[in-house]
This record gives structure tokens, C-alpha cells and sequence, in this order.
């Protein structure tokens, strides 16, 4: 089980939520709402959609580039179980996330203060 | 090949149709149109075009029929005898015989009638000849339309005949009525024969398929025979016999030895031996049936001697094969416990095909066939053998791994074993994670969380993770620290003049008027009317432009463009009409806080209820269903106030040209103006 990113807004889609193209290319497009579905099927371009992650991170409104980004990264071997790994994954899991949030904050504020 | 397709005999059409039929194909596909104006040899050739076509017609259809038909002759002599057991032969042969006399008369007919055309002199004349020459062509297939339809039947029923090789393996099964031959041939194919209690259940002959050393066998059931001279027999026994005397095939002889048959051993005997003249060069087996109500060993002294005399004769049939073997003649079996039935079989069609092959081997034949095929074998160089080498290592090791499978077989548990020991299969569950192969076994058990926080954990999994994560927060303290050390600079960099804080000051309160009216805007926008996008593209219809146009004309803008702007706005109080509501405004006092400003009244005036709040009288049960019913009404004016549609309030003119002031003429006066 896994959550996926949603191809127009790219918010989390949960198991059991949205929609999944398949086109015959067999490229796969997840949404997570009809909204985004819909916007999609009018070919709009999510870069130019003001709402979405797309378009924030092109035009500089949010954080894009930083390090605690690559703690994340998906993987396309499974790896073997280990316990303590694991421990210490979902341990470190919340304070990089913590720690990415900070960081947003402080991106936006600096964006804002810049402005005015 | 007429053999065994006579399905595809076309239909035999009754007289009158064949007359009809074929003068109304005379009168489509020839010319109609003739008159006496014309010349004579045009006339004289009209008619005889249709004498002509007619004949050909009769002449084409009689002989399909001649042709189709099977000529007893020329058929497989089963097929002979058992069409001549069917329909009488002699009456067959005259009726295809009629047949063909009437094609000759008519084809004389035409010929004569033709002949007089030639020397038609007139329309009238030729028209009588042709008249003449089609009604005797007709009258002789009313002549014959008897026999036309006995063909007919013939054909139905021929259709219906199985459709027996008679050169492939065949069973045939046979016996008196009622001793289990249907049953028997439902057993072993798939034919679904009817089985009752009574005699001559089975009226004709029965073809099914059985395999046997994937080689496919027809089985044919038979009517029951009984034991009477041959010339007494009636057709459907006759049909028997007619199949057991041509057909190359084993014969089942079938035996009731419970005499639940209505007849017993000795008049079945009796039987067999009237018949086994026609069981010459046939692989014979007795089989005795309904075992179940009369074991074989049990049956009396004569009833056994008789059977053994029956086996003797039966094993006389193999002697030519040389294989005087025993089991293969006589058997038992019962279809109603199953028990043999598959044994009979197999040893039927097993005798069967040793006998057919050994005739082919006899035969010419067999030599064609082998000449095509020759087995190569090394010519020995000497007498000295030579086995495969094997060193001895290897077959000790294959012995030794033989006698280990063996016994691990015998010793391992199955997963399938441990399953119906707790509980079968609803019950148990096999554990998938017994055979992980982990750094420590302990782990095998782990529930492992796929998702924290909206993250996918097998995204994050490193073996240095924690390494990584001592690093960030010490990048992180650093950042913080920085930060802090950024803002002190900050708030020391800026010194504002008193000036320049005024203006500061006052750009901050404009912008937050302006943020202020932006989200008035935005919230009432779903009710707000506003020119669709595809009508304003440049964005020309706003309420300036609509003030200038106004006051251009002559009209005072400032009440309509008010109204515009206003129109579908919530009555609140808002800073930019500070002007207008000066009632309870706070004057001097900037509250950013909308919620504080709306509440600040003074308290001599008197309050309204909240909107929420359920009066009684009103009909609703509490405040909650209120507020749903608030809600409900407003949804359903919000389309309409957006597409500035007619509402209930607006002024309506229900029709727009009355009758009475459009129509009618007038007392007195003119109707010039109306």
C-alpha cells in the first residue's frame, strides 16, 4: 500500500480516494479529487493553475530545493526487513518532517517580508 | 459419397408445387410480351423458347432427384439391406423408376411439340401448342406425384438414420429385449438412450463413441431380438439382424442372468444359438448383466452348463487369433452398480483390435504401409557388448538420492497436513512469514507500518539514517542561529523618521482596506451577479465605465453605481462606507477585528434575535434544523442572484399582449391607436 502523489496539485492521495488514468501510452495519472480530474480531461496545465504545488514551486511561492527533500526518495527494490533500521526510521521520520516545515515557514516569511 | 450422408438429399417437392414451381419460373425468366404484329418466326420463336425452358426444367429437377437418391446397388450392402428392411426395395426402385420414365416422356413431348411450333402460322396457333405442350408435361408429373411423395418420406426418415461407418471399429451390442443393452451404451458414451421397463424400448438402431487407447469406437445399440424363425421377424428386429450381418464388428452378447428380462437363460440361450451363425469372423464376448440381483456363481446347474456351452462357441470365435484367452469371453457386469461395465469395454474393443489388425496384416495392404517406414539399427562391428558406462560413483549417488527422496517424502509434513490438523480450510490460515529468510529470526512476526504521517516509510528507509538525521539537526541549529542573529540585524537595521512611520503607518492601513474589500468580494461572489467572462473578455463592463455613460446622458450615477456595488453584498458595515452608516461606527478608532466592530453597539439599542434562534410558532425543532433550513433557501436564490436572473420580488408582467388591448373593433371611435 502506498500513498501516491496526485499528477494535477500533487497532494497525497489515500488508498480508497481519486481516480487513476491509465493512457495508452500506459502512462499512469493519479488524482486525487474530481476537481483535479476534471481540470485535467480541459487539458489545463497544471504549471499554470494557481492552486497547485506545480505552480507555487515554479514561481518560487514555496520551498523547493533543500536537503531534508532527499531523505525521500522512492525506492525500486524492496529492501530486506531489518528491525532496527525501521526503529530508527520511524523515528527519524517525524523530526525531518518537523524540520521541512520549519523551513517552509521560514521560506514563505522571507517571500512575504521581501514584498512588502 | 452417398454412404452415410443422406442428409444432404434435397426436398422432393409434392406434385402440385412441382407443377407451380416450375411454370411460374416458365413465366419469370422468359419473355411476356408478345403480339400478334409481330413476325412470325419472332412469334413461333417466343413459344418455343418456353416449351423449351419448361422441359429443361422438369428434365433438371427429376434428375437431381434420380441422382441424389442412393442406388441400393452402389451403397455399402448395410446400408442396402437395412434401406431395403426400412422401405421395400422393389417399391423404391419402381418409384425412382417412375421418376425417370416421366423426365423421357416429357423430354418426347417437348421434342414432338417443338417440331409442330415450326409450322405455327399464326399467334393463336402457336400460342394453343404451347398451351398444349405444357399442360402434358404437367399431367404427367400429376401422374406421378404419388411416388413423388413416397420419396419424399423416404427422404425425412433416411435423414434420420444414424450415421453408422461401416468400416471403423464397431460394438455392437445385442441380445433380448430388456436386458440392460441401453443401459449398457448410456454407461459407456455419451448417447442418452432411452431405458424402460418395457420390451422394445429401443425401436432402431443407436450409434454412440467410446475411446479406448485413444482410438475412437462406434458403439451401436440394437432393438432387442426374440427367438422366432427368421421369416417371422418384424422390421425393427430385422434391423438388428441386417446390422449384425454386415457390419464388421465385436458383438456383445448380452445376457440377463437374473431373468428380470421376463425371459430366462434357457430361451436366451436358445437365441445365441439360433443366431451365432452370424457372429462368423466376429470377436465375440458374452457379457452376463445384473450381477447385482444374480451373482454368476450362485445360478443352477443347466443355467450354468447352458452358459458354458455359449462361452465354448464364443471361444471358438478367437481361435483363428491364437490366443485362447480365457477372461476375454465371458463376463459379467451390472450397469445399475457400475461394477465392470469399464471391463467389458476394454475387453471388447481390446479383442476388436487385435483382430483388425491382424487381418491388415495379412492383407496387401500392410505391405505399403511398411515399406514407408524402416527402423535404422547400427550394424554390430562384432559380438562384443557394449553397455553405457557408468562410473560407479554416480549410481551409488543416484541410489543415495533415490532412497533420500523416498524417505523424505515419507517424513516431511505437508503444509496441506498442517492445514486439516487445525481446522481445514476456513479455519486455518496458513502463516506466509514462516520461511523469511531475516538477519534474526525473532523479526519474522513484525506488523511493519506502511504509512506515518502521510509518508510512505519504505520511501525513508536508509541503514544510516540516523547518521543523516545528527547531521541535519546540527545544519538546523546552525540555520536557527543564523536566523536569530539575521532578525537582531534587522530591527536594528531600519530607523524610521516620525514621517516616514506616518506614512508607514497609513500604506499599512490602506493595504489592509484594500485586503479587507478583496475578501468581501470574494465571499459573496457566489451571489454576487456578475458578466460572464465570455461576454466581458477585455473587461469593459464595470461600474465606472457605467457611471460616465449615465452621467454623459444626463442622469445622476452616484444612487445606480451604489446599488451596483452593493447589490449582493452582506450588510455589513465596512470601513470604505464609513460615510453612509455613521450610527455605530467607531470613529477614531482603527478595529481590525470585523467580529468587535459588529458587536460594538450601544446598549440602548435594542438587539435582533440571531438568525439561528428558534421561535416558537415558526415550526422547527431546534436551532439546528433552523440553520439547515436557512441554508437550503439561500442555496437555491444563490444561481439565480449570480446570473442576475428575475427573482420572486421582481416586478412580472404575466402577458406581455392582452387581448383585449390588441384585437376587437370599438363601439365608436377609430381603432387607429391602440
Amino acid at each position: 500500500m502506498r500513498l501516491e502523489k496526485c499528477w494535477f496539485c500533487s497532494s497525497t492521495v489515500y488508498p480508497g480516494h481519486g481516480i487513476q488514468f491509465v493512457r495508452n501510452d500506459a502512462k499512469v495519472f493519479r488524482f486525487c479529487r474530481s476537481k483535479c480530474h476534471k481540470n485535467f480531461k480541459m487539458k489545463r496545465n497544471p504549471r499554470k493553475v494557481k492552486w497547485t504545488k506545480a505552480y507555487r514551486s515554479l514561481h518560487g511561492k514555496d520551498m523547493t530545493q533543500d536537503s531534508t527533500f532527499e531523505f525521500e526518495r522512492k525506492r525500486n527494490r524492496p529492501e530486506r526487513y531489518d528491525r532496527n533500521v525501521t526503529e530508527q526510521t520511524l523515528k527519524a521520520i517525524p523530526l525531518i518532517t518537523k524540520i521541512r516545515h520549519e523551513r517552509q515557514k521560514k521560506h514563505i516569511t522571507n517571500r512575504l517580508a521581501d514584498v512588502l | 459419397m452417398v454412404q452415410y450422408n443422406f442428409k444432404k438429399i434435397t426436398v422432393v417437392p409434392p406434385g402440385k408445387d412441382f407443377i407451380d414451381i416450375i411454370l411460374s419460373r416458365t413465366q419469370r425468366q422468359t419473355p411476356t410480351v408478345v403480339h400478334k404484329g409481330y413476325a412470325i418466326s419472332r412469334i413461333r420463336q417466343f413459344y418455343m423458347r418456353k416449351v423449351r425452358y419448361s422441359q429443361q426444367n422438369f428434365y433438371e429437377k427429376l434428375s437431381t432427384i434420380i441422382d441424389e437418391f442412393p442406388r441400393l446397388d452402389d451403397v455399402h450392402p448395410f446400408y442396402g439391406d437395412l434401406l431395403h428392411v426400412l422401405y421395400n426395395k422393389d417399391h423404391y426402385k419402381l418409384a425412382l423408376g417412375q421418376i425417370n420414365t416421366a423426365r423421357n416422356i416429357i423430354a418426347k413431348i417437348s421434342k414432338d411439340y417443338l417440331r409442330l411450333l415450326k409450322y405455327g402460322d399464326s399467334l393463336y396457333r402457336c400460342k394453343c401448342l404451347k398451351v398444349a405442350a405444357l399442360g402434358r408435361m404437367c399431367t404427367v408429373i400429376k401422374r406421378i406425384s404419388p411416388s413423388l411423395a413416397y420419396l419424399e418420406q423416404i427422404r425425412q426418415h433416411m435423414a434420420r438414420l444414424p450415421s453408422i461407418d461401416p468400416n471403423t471399429r464397431t460394438l455392437l451390442i445385442c441380445g433380448y429385449p430388456n436386458v440392460g443393452k441401453s443401459s449398457f451404451m448410456n454407461k459407456i458414451t455419451r448417447a442418452d438412450v432411452d431405458v424402460q421397463p418395457y420390451a422394445f424400448t429401443t425401436k432402431s438402431l443407436f450409434v454412440g463413441h467410446a475411446d479406448y487407447k485413444y482410438l475412437r469406437y462406434q458403439v451401436i445399440d440394437t432393438p432387442g431380438i426374440l427367438d422366432r424363425p427368421f421369416e417371422d421377424r418384424n422390421i425393427i428386429e430385422m434391423c438388428s439382424i441386417t446390422a449384425l450381418a454386415h457390419l464388421r464388428a465385436a458383438v456383445l452378447f448380452f445376457l440377463d442372468i437374473s431373468g428380470s428380462c421376463g425371459y430366462s437363460i434357457a430361451q436366451q440361450a436358445a437365441l445365441f444359438h439360433s443366431i451365432k451363425s452370424l457372429f462368423m469372423n466376429k470377436p465375440l464376448v458374452i457379457v452376463c448383466n445384473k450381477t447385482d440381483l444374480q451373482p454368476l456363481e450362485k445360478l443352477s446347474e443347466e443355467d450354468m452348463k447352458l452358459v458354458m456351452e455359449m462361452k465354448a462357441e464364443a471361444m471358438k470365435t478367437i481361435a483363428q487369433g491364437g490366443e485362447p484367452n480365457e477372461e476375454g469371453v465371458l463376463l459379467t457386469m451390472s450397469t445399475l452398480t457400475e461394477d465392470g461395465v469399464m471391463a467389458v469395454k476394454n475387453a471388447a474393443c481390446e479383442r476388436l483390435l487385435d483382430q483388425r489388425v491382424e487381418v491388415k496384416m495379412k492383407s496387401k495392404k500392410i505391405n505399403d504401409c511398411l515399406n514407408r517406414f524402416h527402423v535404422a539399427l547400427p550394424k554390430p562391428r562384432d559380438s562384443k557388448e557394449r553397455p553405457p558406462c557408468i562410473p560407479q560413483a554416480v549410481l551409488e549417488a543416484r541410489a543415495d538420492a533415490a532412497a533420500a527422496k523416498e524417505k523424505k517424502k515419507l517424513e516431511r509434513k505437508l503444509e496441506k497436513d498442517l492445514e486439516n490438523e487445525n481446522g481445514g480450510a476456513g479455519v486455518y490460515s496458513a502463516s506466509l512469514k514462516k520461511h523469511y529468510m531475516l538477519a534474526n529470526d525473532e523479526w519474522k512476526e513484525d506488523i511493519l507500518p506502511e504509512i506515518l504521517d502521510g509518508h510512505n516509510v519504505a520511501d525513508f528507509l536508509d541503514p544510516d539514517i540516523l547518521q543523516r538525521c545528527e547531521e541535519l539537526e546540527r545544519e538546523e541549529g546552525l540555520r536557527l542561529e543564523e536566523e536569530v542573529a539575521q532578525e537582531a540585524f534587522q530591527i536594528d537595521g531600519h530607523e524610521l523618521t516620525e514621517e516616514q512611520r506616518e506614512i508607514l503607518g497609513q500604506i499599512r492601513k490602506k493595504k489592509a482596506l484594500i485586503i479587507q474589500e478583496h475578501r468581501m468580494k470574494k465571499r459573496t461572489a457566489e451571489s454576487r451577479p456578475i458578466v460572464p467572462r465570455k461576454f466581458d473578455k477585455d473587461r469593459k463592463f464595470t461600474t465606472d465605465r457605467m457611471g460616465r455613460q449615465l452621467s454623459s446622458m444626463g442622469f445622476d450615477p452616484i444612487a445606480a453605481v451604489d446599488r451596483a456595488r452593493s447589490r449582493g453584498r452582506k450588510r455589513e458595515r465596512s470601513l470604505s462606507r464609513a460615510g453612509n452608516d455613521g450610527d455605530d461606527m467607531d470613529i477614531d478608532g482603527q478595529q481590525p477585528n470585523k467580529k468587535l466592530r459588529a458587536m460594538s453597539r450601544p446598549s440602548s439599542r435594542s438587539k435582533s434575535r440571531p438568525p439561528e434562534e428558534v421561535v416558537p410558532g415558526e415550526g422547527f425543532r431546534d436551532s439546528d434544523q433552523k440553520k439547515k433550513a436557512i441554508k437550503k433557501a439561500k442555496d437555491s436564490v444563490k444561481k439565480r442572484n449570480k446570473e442576475a436572473r428575475r427573482g420572486e420580488a421582481d416586478r412580472v408582467i404575466p402577458t406581455l399582449k392582452p387581448k383585449h388591448l390588441f384585437s376587437g373593433k370599438r363601439s365608436i371611435g377609430k381603432t387607429s391607436r391602440r
